[in-house]
Order: C-alpha cells, then sequence, then structure tokens
C-alpha cells in the first residue's frame, strides 16, 4: 500500500465510526429523552397519551395515601393543578407532604399517572431546580429554601 | 490567628504564581536562563504556601472554629473527626483550595523530579502550570475565600449533609482531583511544547508518567464514587450516568486515549499532532467537570456553589485556557512534522482504533450531558437524558474496543498480521464459549446479549493473560527459561496485562449485575420471611439506637441459605441531628458469588409491617475490584525502570537517526 493509501485507509476507518456514533447519538436523542412537565402542563394537555415524561411540583398536603403492600397515592401539585399519582415501591427518605419531588412515569386512560420513579433528593430546603423554576414561571410565591437549593453550604 | 496565616499564605500564593507565570515564560523568550531558573524554587514556594493555607483551614475545622464562616456553614462540633478533616473539602470553597493545592503538587513535583528536562522546557511547563493556579487562585480570593470571618460567632456549625458523612466519600474528592488536576501536567507539557514549536519521542516519555498517575488517581476516584453510590444512596445501583459522574468520566475516557497514543508517539514518534491535542482535549474536560459540577449548572449533590457568579468565573476561567490552547495548537500544529509511517493492521493501528472509540464515546458521553442544557437554554424545554440513551450510544462502541483490546499488545509495530493473533487468541475465545454456555445454564433468564457480553468480558480477561503467557512462552519452553523470561520481562508488560484484565472483570461486573440483578419489594411484619436469589430471609424486628450525631431504627434480618445461617444484616433508617436529614442505610451481605442488599422502608401504619427493598447483585464486587486491579497496573507500569519520572533523556533519542527530529 501506499502512503496514501494507508492514510486512506485509516481516515476512512475513523470517518465510518463516527458517522454511526453520529447516526446513532441522533436516534437515542430523538427516541430516549424524557421530556419535564408541571401538573399546569399536563391539564393543557402538552403530553402526549402514553407519553413517558417527567412530572415534578409539590407533594401535595395529606393527600398521600398508603395502599396494600407497598402501593402509595399522592398528588403532584403547582398549586394551580394537581395530578394524582400512583406508585409501588419505597419513597426516598425526603419525600414528604409539601416538599418538592419529580416523578417519572406515564399517563393511564383515566388521567392518573403511573410513576415508576420517584425522586427526592437533597436537604431539607431544597426544591428541584426544575421545579423552583416551573413554579416561578407560573407566578407560585416560594419560601425561603426554595431559591437557594444550595442553600446550607453558602 | 492561624486563620489569619493561612489566608495571607493563599494571598501570597498568588503573588508567587503570578511570578512563576510570568518570569520564566519571559526568561524562554528573551533566552535568559537565569530567569528560567526561577521556575523551580518558585513552583516549590508555591506549594509550600498552598499546603499552609490548606493546613490552616484544617486546623480551623479541627478544633471547630465557628468563628470562620466556611467552617461555622458546614461543620458541627459532634462530627467525629474523619468527617471534621474530610469536611474541608465537603464544600465550595474548600474543595476549590485543596483543587490549587494538588495543582501546586504536580508542579512542584515537576520542579523537583524533572532536572533532566531540558531548561526552557521546564520553564515553559512550570509557566503554564503556574497561569492555571493563578486564575483560580484569584477567584478563590474574588468569589470563594474560605478565610473569611463571622461577625456574629455561632455556638455551632450548621453540619455537614449526612450522605456526604462516609468513609468512601471523605477520599473520593482528592483522588478525583488528583486525576483532574494531574492531567493539567500534560496539558503544560502540550502549550509548552506548542510555545518551543519542538516535539518529539523525548516529550511523549516525560509526558507519560504524570498523565498515567493522574489516570490512576481518577480510575480510583470515580470507583470510590461509584461504590459510595452503591451503598449509601441505597438504589442498588453502581452508576446512573447522572451528569456529574459522566463529568468525571469524560476526562477518563479522554485520558485512557491519551495514554495509548502517547505510546505510540513514545515508541514510533508518530501521531504527534493527535496526542497534543489530546492532552488539550483531556484537560479541557477536567476542566469542564469542575465548571459543570462547581458552577450549580447541573442539579446534584455536588452543586455547592450556586451563586452565578461563581459560575461565570468558572465558565471564563476554562474559556481562557481551552480556547487558548486550541488557538495555540491552531496556530502552531502544523509546524509540527509528521512522524513514521505503519500499515493500518498493527501495533499503531490498534492504538488508532482505541483512539478513535474512545474519544467518539467522549463524544457521545459529552453530547448526553450536555444536550439538555443546550436545549433548555435554546427553547426553555427540560428534559432529562437517561440510561437508555447511554446503552445506545456509548455501549455499542464499547463492544468492538474490547473485541480489538486483547489483538493490540500482540500485534508487531508497523505491520501486523490478523490471522496469526486470532491463532494466538483462540485459546480466550474457546474460555468465551464456554463461559456464554455457563451463563445461559446458570442464569436461564435475561436479555439475549447478556451472556454474549459475558463472553467478551472472560474473553478480554483471558486475552490479556494470554499475552503474557506467550511472551513467557509458557507451555512451549522448560520451567527454567519460562521463569527466567518471567523475571526479565519489563513491568510495564505486567502493567498493561493487568490493567486489560481488570478491564474485564469490569465487563463481567458490569453485565451480570446489570442483566441478572434480582429485586424484590415487599412488606414484612416481624417473623415473616421472603426467598430472595436463593437466601432466606427472616424479619425479626426493628429497635431505635443512637450514634454519635444522629438516631435511628436499625432492622434486624437474619439470612440463611440452604438452612444454614450466613449472616445478620442490620438495614437502617437514620435521622442526623444537624442537618436533621433522614438517610437510608444499606444492610449488604457480601460475597464472591454477589451482594444481597437490604434496604428498610417506611413501616405500614395498620398491621406493624415494614417495607423491605431487597436485591442481589451477582458479581458486583467485580466492577471496583476491576477498577482496583487497574489503579494497581497504573502503579506497577510507573515502577518500571524504563518510565520512572525523569528516566529519559532526550540525548538518548539522538544516537538513533529516526529520533531527534525537531519540528521546524
Amino acid at each position: 500500500m501506499t502512503r496514501k493509501q494507508k492514510r486512506g485507509v485509516l481516515i476512512g476507518a475513523a470517518v465510518a465510526i463516527l458517522a454511526v456514533a453520529a447516526i446513532m447519538v441522533a436516534l437515542a436523542l430523538r427516541d430516549t429523552i424524557v421530556f419535564f412537565q408541571t401538573p399546569s402542563d399536563v391539564a393543557e394537555g402538552k403530553v402526549r397519551p402514553g407519553e413517558r415524561f417527567r412530572l415534578g411540583g409539590l407533594v401535595a398536603d395529606g393527600s398521600v395515601r398508603r395502599g396494600q403492600g407497598t402501593k402509595v397515592k399522592f398528588a403532584v401539585t403547582d398549586t394551580l393543578q394537581s395530578v394524582s399519582v400512583s406508585y409501588e415501591g419505597i419513597l426516598p427518605d425526603l419525600f414528604r407532604e409539601g416538599q418538592g419531588v419529580v416523578t417519572e412515569g406515564r399517563l393511564d386512560p383515566s388521567g392518573q399517572f403511573v410513576a415508576d420513579t420517584v425522586l427526592a433528593k437533597h436537604d431539607e430546603n431544597y426544591m428541584p431546580p426544575e421545579v423552583a423554576a416551573a413554579l416561578k414561571e407560573k407566578g407560585v410565591k416560594l419560601g425561603a429554601g426554595a431559591e437557594h437549593p444550595g442553600g446550607k453550604s453558602n | 490567628m492561624i486563620v489569619e496565616f493561612g489566608h495571607f499564605a493563599l494571598v501570597l500564593a498568588v503573588v508567587v504564581a503570578l511570578f512563576q507565570t510570568a518570569v520564566p515564560l519571559w526568561g524562554t523568550l528573551s533566552r535568559e536562563p537565569r530567569l528560567m531558573e526561577t521556575a523551580k524554587p518558585a513552583a516549590i514556594l508555591q506549594l509550600v504556601l498552598f499546603l499552609v493555607a490548606f493546613l490552616a483551614l484544617t486546623h480551623a475545622y479541627v478544633t471547630s472554629d465557628f468563628s470562620v464562616a466556611n467552617v461555622a456553614a458546614n461543620s458541627h462540633s459532634t462530627k467525629p473527626l474523619i468527617y471534621r478533616i474530610s469536611g474541608v473539602w465537603g464544600n465550595h470553597e474548600g474543595s476549590m483550595l485543596l483543587w490549587v493545592l494538588i495543582l501546586a503538587t504536580f508542579g512542584a513535583a515537576v520542579a523537583i523530579f524533572g532536572n533532566n528536562l531540558p531548561l526552557s522546557l521546564r520553564a515553559n511547563v512550570l509557566s503554564v502550570q503556574a497561569s492555571i493556579a493563578l486564575a483560580f487562585g484569584i477567584f478563590m480570593l474574588a468569589t470563594s475565600n474560605p478565610f473569611l470571618r463571622l461577625d456574629d460567632v455561632p455556638i455551632d456549625g450548621r453540619g455537614l449533609n449526612p450522605i456526604l458523612q462516609d468513609p468512601a466519600l471523605a477520599f473520593h474528592p482528592p483522588f478525583l482531583y488528583a486525576g483532574y488536576v494531574g492531567f493539567s501536567i500534560a496539558f503544560s507539557f502540550a502549550i509548552a511544547a506548542l510555545i518551543d514549536g519542538r516535539i518529539d519521542a523525548a516529550w511523549a516519555r516525560w509526558v507519560r508518567p504524570w498523565t498515567l498517575a493522574a489516570w490512576m488517581c481518577l480510575t480510583l476516584g470515580i470507583a470510590m464514587g461509584s461504590w459510595w453510590a452503591y451503598y449509601e444512596l441505597g438504589w442498588g445501583g453502581w452508576w446512573f450516568w447522572d451528569p456529574v459522574e459522566n463529568a468525571s468520566f469524560m476526562p477518563w475516557l479522554a485520558g485512557t486515549a491519551l495514554l495509548h497514543s502517547a505510546l505510540v508517539m513514545e515508541k514510533r514518534e508518530t501521531l504527534k499532532v493527535w496526542t497534543i491535542l489530546l492532552a488539550i482535549l483531556t484537560f479541557s474536560l477536567s476542566l469542564m467537570g469542575t465548571f459543570l459540577v462547581r458552577s450549580g449548572v447541573l442539579t446534584s449533590v455536588h452543586a455547592f456553589a450556586v451563586d452565578p457568579e461563581r459560575g461565570v468565573a468558572i465558565l471564563a476561567i476554562m474559556t481562557i485556557f481551552v480556547g487558548g490552547g486550541l488557538t495555540l495548537f491552531a496556530l502552531r500544529a502544523g509546524e509540527l512534522r509528521h512522524g513514521g509511517l505503519f500499515a493500518p493492521v498493527s501495533r499503531e493501528g490498534a492504538l488508532v482504533l482505541n483512539n478513535v472509540l474512545l474519544t467518539t464515546a467522549t463524544a457521545t458521553v459529552f453530547v448526553g450531558t450536555l444536550y439538555p442544557l443546550l436545549l433548555e437554554g435554546l427553547t426553555g424545554a427540560k428534559i432529562s437524558v437517561g440510561p437508555p440513551y447511554f446503552n445506545l450510544t456509548f455501549v455499542p462502541l464499547m463492544v468492538p474496543l474490547l473485541i480489538a483490546l486483547p489483538f493490540g499488545p500482540f500485534m508487531p509495530w508497523k505491520r501486523g498480521d490478523i490471522v496469526a493473533v486470532s491463532q494466538r487468541l483462540i485459546l480466550a475465545a474457546v474460555l468465551a464459549l464456554v463461559a456464554m454456555v455457563a451463563t445461559m445454564a446458570l442464569a436461564q433468564r435475561g436479555p439475549w446479549l447478556a451472556p454474549i457480553m459475558m463472553a467478551v468480558g472472560v474473553y478480554v480477561m483471558a486475552g490479556s493473560v494470554q499475552e503474557l503467557t506467550y511472551r513467557a512462552k509458557i507451555g512451549s519452553a522448560g520451567r527454567d527459561e519460562i521463569l527466567r523470561r518471567l523475571r526479565n520481562l519489563p513491568r510495564s508488560i505486567y502493567g498493561t496485562t493487568l490493567a486489560h484484565f481488570g478491564v474485564g472483570m469490569m465487563v463481567v461486573g458490569i453485565v451480570a449485575t446489570s442483566a441478572y440483578q434480582t429485586e424484590k419489594v415487599l412488606v414484612l411484619k416481624p417473623g415473616d420471611t421472603a426467598e430472595v436469589a436463593g437466601y432466606t430471609l427472616t424479619f425479626k424486628g426493628v429497635a431505635p439506637h443512637k450514634g454519635p450525631n444522629y438516631r435511628e431504627q436499625v432492622g434486624t434480618i437474619e439470612v440463611m441459605r440452604d438452612a444454614t445461617p450466613i449472616t445478620t444484616l442490620h438495614p437502617s433508617k437514620r435521622i442526623y441531628d444537624s442537618p436533621p436529614q433522614p438517610t437510608s442505610e444499606a444492610g449488604i451481605h457480601a460475597s464472591w458469588r454477589g451482594d444481597l442488599y437490604t434496604v428498610l422502608g417506611d413501616a405500614q401504619e395498620e398491621d406493624g409491617g415494614y417495607a423491605f427493598r431487597f436485591y442481589f447483585n451477582p458479581l458486583v464486587r467485580l466492577i471496583w475490584l476491576g477498577a482496583l486491579v487497574m489503579f494497581f497496573a497504573g502503579g506497577i507500569s510507573l515502577s518500571d525502570r524504563r518510565l520512572r519520572v525523569g528516566a529519559p533523556k532526550r540525548t538518548s533519542r539522538a544516537d538513533t537517526p529516526a529520533g531527534a527530529v525537531a519540528a521546524e
């Protein structure tokens, strides 16, 4: 092989790998990403039926109902609208009424959100920034801790 | 008093860094050796001053001096000593101080051990290194000074986030930072070479040990973080493709590529331009990791600095170094002469494939991590990119890499024979087939791809060992000959074999855990039993308990297997005193077979039962053990005489006509 051919083979192989990777990235970004929605977004019909998405907001006060075994129901609210959520499993340590929460799953035909993941991380002042931003957008007044997710570190 | 002393030392260190940035570089530009020689004492002095500052802050933490704002905000007098010390870097200001301390340590190490570097190269390297310290030093003094006092001294501090109070996490940041910051040496060498316009094989020999040391630390740091997430967060997972994890994983991938391309450059004097670019990119990704994690752009337990001012400042620093580095590269790269020729099928070719796959994989992780930020900035839509994305993009790139991996070390330089190498790997292929059949027979469930991936893992392990047996002629030569050969093999060969073996171990652990994990969520009343992966678990009850700075509810679970008692597990739910935050402590029974992992959930109001989550994670240990093997493999390689810091001399390369080619 000549110098040119050798280089050609290497560059060709590298470009082929990059092209395949780029196609996979494009496909994956189309199919696997999950959007974040608030209860108001759901009420406005922004979610397609059967679409997997993240629902975030506050756990409505007095809404947590434990069922058989580890089944649990609660409502997620942005204080304007709320969506009823059902979940089977163990809730995170920081899950509490009146606190920020992010859940992931799908709406069932009756409009109930069936979650397979519930996230409530960080310290007691913490509110997920998506939730804080979304609530702010809706003009909801927030408590002292919510604006400052890093709270205690500053 | 000691705090003011530390503050003063920090200011002085920044002044020294300014001196060290300007004077040695001025020396090389004006060809004045006396100015170049100032770099060494300056680098050592800079280290001493940062160390004094760091020790002063540590002293404030250990003695719980709550008149210091940083201590009051992040420590608590009831905290055990080890967490008072680790609290120093468990916050934004202190972690930045640790960052520059490690940066100065690497700089001083180059100054001390780099006596055989050409004077101008050493001066340039230390000058670039000091400019990074200068930027971060000014950043600290301006926006994140850890030594500020409070006017009203609180009676006690606010405590460290309890999930960070953990032995593995106490040492996770120092190792991670040593990795991130260690790549600064490769960056400084790259910039110095570009300033000089000269680059040759000796350059790679000087850079490789530092890159290897940084890579080792980063490997261990990431593994510790993953291990911590596994047992502390109580989700039974070991990697979540969380943006913060990705931020540390990207420099690791690029650094791994850099180690391999520097090898080609050292042995064959080719891939020079690419290696320089990779050195710049690797440290750029480290800076980006620092920016992403510290700026609060990403939301996670790591995001201390939600102050937008700080985020903008780190972004500015990053832009200067990444942009400056790449601009210099664009201006000078054309002047670097290209090196030797090689056939596509050769050791060089294999290492190029390694580099293409690793950098492409880095790019996919990069896109997955930054796309949500980009999309939110452009359209305001909030999305999350999770494991499904990475399974579709990153994982498929790893498969060809793993299959090609054992071929690499068998390939001769310049021109290889793929058929001959395949024949040598037949044994590894047979073992892989056995592993595949065994997996199918044992598991009888799970995705169809899993047994194949198990086979790939075993093939990588066996193929790596085969390289050693081939070189030692095990199976063909006599016993004395084998022993003699084993003794005479360079340590770097053992390092390569062991590191690749560690990769294989990890693959086996990852595939087994991902494909064959058992998960059960159920409610048990005292006296109830549950069956999990062949274990019988009996729930005995829950009792309260008080720790040094927390209260907890401790569950007792007796574990039996084949009617013989194995162990008693105590998963618990804790509430820390300050800050009052709940955490779950998993009860884990670890064995070679896998980990039995138990988490205590909430009490059920009506019937006195408790919710439990049980996992069985087969072979999960191999993931972290594989990382540990890779770490030690790096150490063995580093102890190789040929690679030892300072060993190479430029003159030795000048003997061979191929070497010592100035780039002009």
